[in-house]
């Protein structure tokens, strides 16, 4: 296959302003790898460290034959020249532009301005959400925010896109529809798709492949049904909402 | 109409201030919104000096570091032909520094407020600092930076103690309102000074209104 993988091996101190190691290797071929762990493993960091917010003392970041990041010889790609979308788990809309405007933003500025509003409209109505062009995220329902955010982190085409637990607001209905959009979008641009999660049903329903992560730790890479086997879906399940109560 | 001549100063004086003071004031508090930045909190005890240090301590410390015998003083009256104490440029010097902890104030806090979120989307989308500055940290933190330059300005066009200290108390050259009222009330003419000092009122209490308007909003949202 000529796609390029995701490869990463790092090593972050001191991560997130207290006593926390992450060292972390893996890699992310196309499609949809699920980074699965407990709340505090290293998982976010993880992907901060991935996109560049945040610099590893020690290791190294590629893309295929493209170095993002070694330490041991001061490469260091800034976060805008990466070409990657991250989608937070906050989504982070910009609350003073329009939809259109939010999705134009991360299209190339040389790129006409018609071509830019063609291209944004486009995403918008292929994420279902096209008569909010002109409107601004503060009046959207929580679902169609979260298609306006996917269809930002789309539109320039990404080599690489970040998932930070976006769905988690969701509910299962529209998580499944979501999850059917990411799904469509990351098999039809052949590129890796990296999710954070815990939650064992949204792993399974998207993943290819699976790194658990644990304590800053990866703990075992291997295929869905080997580390998240289907059989465990209903205790989860209860232990969740049990946790959730 | 010359009556009207130290209010009409002012008001130059506390436009180029403020001017000033907004850049400067800006640049410092972002630097002082980085938790990265070395010594943040003995500089912005310095910088906040000003709102609480007398006038005539502040005025010293001007007079020694601008004037004429300082290597800054030399060097502008060398380049510009006239000092910097006791001339217009020193009223504005003397007004940007009084006001300048109000712009920094507001700034940071402005600043502050706006999401890291966003900005960090901004930069994961193309974005480099100063665009994702621009276009998203500016605009979420622009009611808190005008209710900064507001608040600038209506201190800048008051000044009185720096601006007497540094540009002396000269008519028609470096005499501002402030000062004019003061010399007026010395020699017994309240009459005179009454229309500035309603001038200056009316101006000082719109700009605090609207910075609470502004702030408020803010606030709700």
């Amino acid at each position: 296959m000529s796609e390029p993988s995701l490869t990463v091996d790092i090593h972050v101190e001191r991560a997130r302003g207290r006593d926390f190691t992450l060292d972390a290797k893996f890699s992310a071929p196309p499609g949809v790898t699920i980074l699965y762990g407990p709340s505090g493993s290293g998982k976010s960091t993880t992907l901060a460290a991935i996109c560049g917010l945040l610099t590893p003392q020690a290791g190294r970041i590629a893309l295929g034959d493209e170095l993002w990041f070694d330490a041991a010889r001061g490469i260091r790609c800034p976060v805008e020249k990466r070409g990657i979308a991250f989608v937070f788990q906050s989504l982070a809309l910009f609350p003073h532009m329009s939809a259109r405007a939010n999705v134009e933003y991360g299209l190339p500025r040389k790129m006409l301005r018609a071509e830019r509003q063609r291209r944004a409209e486009e995403m918008l109505a292929r994420m279902k959400v096209a008569h909010l062009a002109e409107r601004r995220p503060g009046t959207f329902s929580g679902g169609e925010a979260q298609r306006v955010a996917l269809a930002r982190a789309f539109a320039p085409s990404p080599r690489l896109v970040l998932l930070d637990e976006p769905f988690s607001a969701m509910d299962r209905e529209l998580r499944r529809d979501f999850i059917a959009d990411v799904r469509g979008y990351v098999d039809e641009a052949r590129i890796p798709l990296i999710h954070v999660t815990h939650h064992r049903n949204e792993a399974r329903a998207l993943a290819d492949r699976v790194v658990l992560i644990d304590g800053g730790r990866i703990t075992a890479t291997g295929s869905v049904d080997e580390l998240l086997p289907a059989s465990l879906d209903k205790l989860d399940d209860s232990l969740r909402i049990h946790v959730r109560e | 109409m010359s009556d009207w001549q130290p209010l009409i100063l002012s008001f130059q004086v506390a436009f180029f201030a403020t001017l000033l003071a907004t850049v400067t004031g800006v640049l410092i508090g972002l630097w002082l919104t980085s938790s990265r930045a070395y010594g943040r909190d003995l500089i912005d005890a310095i910088t906040s000096a000003p709102m609480v240090m007398p006038p005539t301590v502040l005025g010293y410390y001007v007079l020694v570091a601008l004037g004429r015998n300082s290597a800054v003083g030399r060097g502008w009256e060398a380049l510009f032909g006239s000092s910097i104490v006791f001339t217009r440029t020193g009223a504005v010097v003397a007004a940007t520094l009084g006001s300048l902890p109000l712009v920094i104030k507001s700034a940071r806090a402005a600043l502050e407020g706006v999401d890291p979120t966003l900005l960090k989307a901004a930069r994961t989308l193309g974005a480099g600092p100063v665009r994702a500055f621009v276009t998203v940290h500016l605009p979420l933190a622009a009611r808190g930076l005008v209710a900064g330059v507001m608040l600038a300005f209506a201190r800048s066009l008051g000044d009185f103690g720096v601006t007497l200290m540094v540009a002396g108390d000269i008519p028609g050259e470096t005499q501002t309102a402030a000062l004019a009222i003061y010399d007026m009330i010395q020699s017994h003419q309240e009459h005179a000074a009454a229309g500035m000092v309603a001038v200056l009122t009316s101006i000082t209490i719109i700009a605090l209104y609207v910075v609470n308007k502004l702030t408020a909003v803010r606030r709700d949202e």
